[in-house]
C-alpha cells in the first residue's frame, strides 16, 4: 500500500464543520475520506483510492439502481440517513430477486454541517451495509454552501445479480394472482411526520427502515416463480398497486381486515387525517405469486424476522380500466387510487 | 384501536344495513342530504353506497369549508401573500385550491410567496411571535368548529399585544347554509331538489348545539338527524331518517349524543360571540350571496382584522364555465353529472374546489366511488397509457 498524506491535525469530530475545502479536491477532501470513509466502510476497493472500483460479479444477470436521499429530519426513531440510503438502494435491487453486492454513495454536503452527526451517519450506513452483505466500494464528496444544502443529502447506486432461475417483472403479474405484504404498513411515514418541526405530536412509532435482501433470499429459495416483488415506499402501498395495476394491465381486489397496519400508526393517521395505505415504508415489500403457492410463500415470509406479520391482502382481477379496490372493514367496496401530491391534514 | 374500531364494525353495519332495507318502503324513493364534508367523505371511503337498497339516494352537501369559499377571496389571500409580502398561514386542503387564472396558493409558494401550511391556528400565532420583522396572516375558513379556536388566538394575541399578526376571517355558519338550501327555487318551487330530511352536521353541532337545528324541522317539515362522522353513526342516522319519513314525523334528533348537547359548548360560543359579529352578507361559492351568514371580527380586535390592516381588493371572477362545482354544492346536481369530472378535472388537475378536498364531493366520489360507474375519461386506457 502507499504511504498516506500526513496531516497536522486529525479532524476534529466532536466540534469540526463541514468546510468547502472538504469538498475541493485537496489535502483537506484526502483526508475526511482518510479518516472518516475509509475507516468506517474499511475494504480493499476503496482502500486503493482509485476514481472507481473494479471487482467481478458471478455469473448471471447483473442488476443496477440508484437512489437519493434528502430525508428531513436526518435522524428520525428508528433509523438515520445513512442506513436509509443503503437500505433503499439495496432494497431496490433486491426486489428483483437479485443478491446485492457493491455500492456506490455520493455525498452532498452543507458547509458547517457538524463532523460529528455526519460521523454517526457514516458509520451507521457502514454497519447497515455490514448487515446487509454488501460494500460500499466507491463514493464521492461534493460541498455546497451554507444555505444551499440540507446538511447532508447522500445518493447510493447498489449492484447486485439475479440467481439463476429467477425471473420477476411486472409483466409477470396475472390475474389470479395473491398479493402479499411483509408486515405493517406505514410505520416510516408516520415516524418522520411525527418529528416535522410544525406538528409536536408525540408517538411510539419507529420507523421501519432495513434492508430485505435477507428476506428476499429466503423466499425466492422456496418459491422461485415469484411474480414480482415491490417495495412500497413513497406513495405507500397505494402507489406500488396502482403502479403495477396498470404496467400489467390487470384490477387488484384487496381486504382492509387483513393489511396489517400497527395500532399506533392508525391512531396517529387518525389523528392527522391521513390514510396507512398512502404512508411511506422503508422495510417492506409487496409480493404477487401463484394464487397456489401463496400459503406455501406466506409461511416462508412468517418463519423470517423481517415477515414476522407477512399477510396475503388480495387478489389480482381481470380488469381494463386497472382499478384497485378495496373491500372496507365496514362492508362496502371503495376505490384505493393514487395519491394527489403531498398528503394533507383534514380540516374538520 | 379503541374508541374508533367500534363506530366500523362490519358486523354491526351489516346488521343496521339489514334493517335499512328491511324498513325502507319500496314503493317510495327517500331523499337525505348530508350536511358535511366529513360525512361525504365517510360515505364514500367506507363503501357505505354499497350497503343501501337503490332507493335510498344520498346528496352531498356544501359542509366542505375548502369547497364554499368563493374564489375572489382566495385571490385576496394570494395578493397577501405576493403583493404584500407577509407570512400567509392556512390549513392544508386551503393550498392546493385554484383561484382565478388557475393560481393557487401552493403555485404562489412555488414563486417564492411565505406561504405555510398550519395543523392548527396556534401554530400561526407561534410564526408571528417567531418572526417579529415579519406581517403573519391567519387564512382563517371553516365553519363553527374551527372558528373557537381562531378567536381563542385573536384573543391570545390581544393579550400578548403581538403587532405582527392579523386574521383573514372567512368563518361561515351553517345553519344560514342549510335555510338557503331549503329556500332555494330548486327545493320550493321547481322540485328539482327533492329533499326528505337531513343527516345533521357532527363537529358544528358539538359547538353549536342541536337547537339550531329545531327551526328547520318545524318550519320546513324536514327531519335531522345530527350524526357522527363514524361510518356506523351514518349508517344509524340513515336509519332513523327513513323511520321519522315512515312515521311522517319531522323532528331533530341526535345520534352522536355522545359528543352533541342541546345548547353546545357555551364557552366556545361565548368566545365566539365576543370576538366576532354577523356579517350583513358574505358570497358562498355555489350558493351566491346570503345573508348574515358568515362572520367579521369585531371593531375591538380591529388591529388583528387583516381586511382592515390590508387594502385586499374584493374582485368577482368568473368560473370555469363547465364547472358544476356550484350545483354540486347545492345538491342539485353530482358529480359525475358535470361534464368536466373524471376528464379534465381530476385530483391531480381539479378544476373546481369539490375536487380538491378529500371532504369535497368530487373529490371523495373520484378518490373512493368511481368504479360504480367506470366511464371516467381519464381512466380509459389511451389516457393513462
Amino acid at each position: 500500500m502507499s504511504n498516506k498524506p500526513r496531516y497536522t491535525n486529525s479532524l476534529d469530530m466532536v466540534n469540526g464543520k463541514v468546510e468547502m475545502v472538504h469538498g475541493s479536491g485537496g489535502k483537506a477532501m484526502t483526508q475526511l475520506i482518510d479518516e472518516l470513509f475509509l475507516s468506517a466502510f474499511s475494504n480493499h476497493w476503496l482502500e486503493q483510492m482509485n476514481d472507481q472500483a473494479c471487482f467481478e460479479l458471478p455469473v448471471g444477470k447483473v442488476v443496477m439502481a440508484t437512489d437519493s436521499h434528502v430525508i428531513s429530519p436526518l435522524f428520525f426513531p428508528g433509523g438515520d440517513i445513512g442506513c436509509l440510503s443503503v437500505h433503499g438502494t439495496v432494497n431496490d435491487v433486491a426486489m428483483s430477486g437479485a443478491v446485492p453486492k457493491y455500492l456506490a454513495a455520493g455525498f452532498i454536503l452543507e458547509e458547517g454541517y457538524p463532523l460529528a452527526d455526519l460521523e454517526r451517519i457514516v458509520y451507521s450506513m457502514a454497519k447497515a451495509a455490514e448487515e446487509a452483505g454488501v460494500h460500499i466500494v466507491t463514493g464521492d464528496t461534493k460541498v455546497v454552501e451554507r444555505g444551499k444544502g440540507d446538511g447532508c443529502f447522500i445518493s447510493t447506486t447498489g449492484i447486485g445479480v439475479v440467481p439463476d432461475g429467477i425471473n420477476m417483472g411486472t409483466e409477470r403479474v396475472s390475474v389470479g394472482d395473491k398479493i402479499i405484504v411483509s408486515g405493517s404498513l406505514g410505520d416510516h411515514g408516520v415516524a418522520i411526520m411525527s418529528l416535522r418541526e410544525n406538528l409536536t405530536f408525540e408517538t411510539s412509532i419507529e420507523s421501519d427502515t432495513q434492508s430485505l435482501n435477507d428476506l428476499v433470499a429466503a423466499m425466492v429459495e422456496v418459491v422461485p416463480d415469484i411474480h414480482c416483488l415491490r417495495d412500497p415506499t413513497r406513495g405507500g402501498l397505494s402507489a406500488t398497486l396502482n403502479e403495477i395495476a396498470q404496467q400489467a394491465n390487470v384490477g387488484m381486489q384487496i381486504h382492509e381486515t387483513q393489511i396489517p397496519v400497527k395500532p399506533q400508526v392508525k391512531a396517529a393517521c387518525e389523528f392527522l387525517g391521513l390514510d396507512p395505505l398512502f404512508v411511506a415504508n422503508e422495510g417492506k415489500l409487496v409480493v404477487f405469486c401463484p394464487a397456489e403457492k401463496a400459503e406455501q410463500l406466506l409461511a416462508v415470509m412468517r418463519s423470517h424476522p423481517k415477515g414476522r406479520d407477512a399477510a396475503i391482502i388480495g387478489e389480482v382481477l381481470d380488469d381494463e380500466l386497472n382499478f384497485v379496490q378495496m373491500k372496507t372493514a365496514f362492508g362496502g367496496n371503495r376505490m384505493v387510487d393514487w395519491i394527489n401530491g403531498e398528503q394533507l391534514p383534514r380540516i374538520c | 384501536m379503541r374508541y374508533v374500531d367500534e363506530y366500523r364494525d362490519g358486523a354491526l353495519a351489516q346488521g343496521l344495513a339489514a334493517k335499512i332495507c328491511q324498513e325502507a318502503q319500496s314503493d317510495r324513493e327517500y331523499h337525505l342530504m348530508e350536511f358535511c364534508g366529513g360525512h361525504t367523505h365517510a360515505i364514500f371511503r367506507y363503501g357505505i353506497p354499497d350497503l343501501l337498497p337503490d332507493n335510498v339516494n344520498m346528496i352531498h352537501g356544501p359542509g366542505c369549508p375548502v369547497c364554499v369559499l368563493p374564489i375572489p377571496r382566495l385571490d385576496a389571500a394570494i395578493e397577501l401573500a405576493v403583493t404584500h409580502g407577509v407570512i400567509l398561514c392556512s390549513y392544508g386542503d386551503m393550498l392546493r385550491v385554484p383561484g382565478s387564472r388557475k393560481r393557487s396558493l401552493l403555485k404562489a409558494k412555488a414563486e417564492g410567496a411565505d406561504v405555510r401550511m398550519v395543523y392548527s391556528c396556534m401554530d400561526a400565532l407561534r410564526i408571528a411571535q417567531d418572526n417579529p420583522d415579519k406581517e403573519v396572516v391567519f387564512f382563517a375558513i371553516g365553519f363553527e368548529t374551527t372558528t373557537p379556536p381562531t378567536a381563542l388566538v385573536i384573543n391570545q394575541a390581544k393579550t400578548q399585544g403581538l403587532k405582527n399578526f392579523s386574521v383573514y376571517c372567512n368563518h361561515v355558519l351553517t345553519p344560514a347554509a342549510i335555510s338557503n338550501i331549503l329556500e332555494s327555487p330548486e327545493v320550493r318551487e321547481l322540485g328539482v331538489l327533492p329533499l326528505d330530511g337531513f343527516v345533521g352536521p357532527a363537529h358544528v353541532s358539538t359547538v353549536i348545539g342541536s337547537q339550531p337545528y329545531y327551526y328547520f324541522a318545524e318550519e320546513h317539515q324536514k327531519p335531522v338527524v345530527i350524526a357522527g362522522f363514524e361510518p356506523l353513526d351514518v349508517l344509524q342516522a340513515i336509519l332513523m331518517l327513513i323511520r321519522q319519513i315512515n312515521e311522517g314525523r319531522a323532528e331533530v334528533e341526535n345520534e352522536f349524543s355522545r359528543a352533541v348537547t342541546y345548547e353546545g359548548n357555551p364557552k366556545a360560543k361565548q368566545v365566539v360571540a365576543d370576538t366576532f359579529e354577523l356579517r350583513r352578507s358574505f358570497e358562498w361559492r355555489g350558493l351566491g350571496v346570503v345573508p348574515y351568514s358568515a362572520l367579521k371580527i369585531k371593531e375591538i380586535y380591529a388591529e388583528f382584522d387583516a381586511e382592515k390592516r390590508f387594502t385586499v381588493e374584493y374582485r368577482s371572477t368568473g368560473e370555469n364555465k363547465a364547472c358544476e362545482c356550484g350545483a354540486i354544492l347545492r345538491g342539485v346536481k353530482s358529480p359525475p353529472d358535470c361534464t368536466l369530472f373524471g376528464g379534465p378535472c381530476t385530483p391531480e388537475n381539479p378544476l373546481g374546489s369539490c375536487m380538491v378536498s378529500s371532504e369535497g364531493a368530487c373529490a371523495a366520489y373520484y378518490s373512493y366511488g368511481r368504479h360504480q360507474e367506470r366511464t371516467f375519461a381519464s381512466d380509459k386506457p389511451s389516457a393513462t397509457a
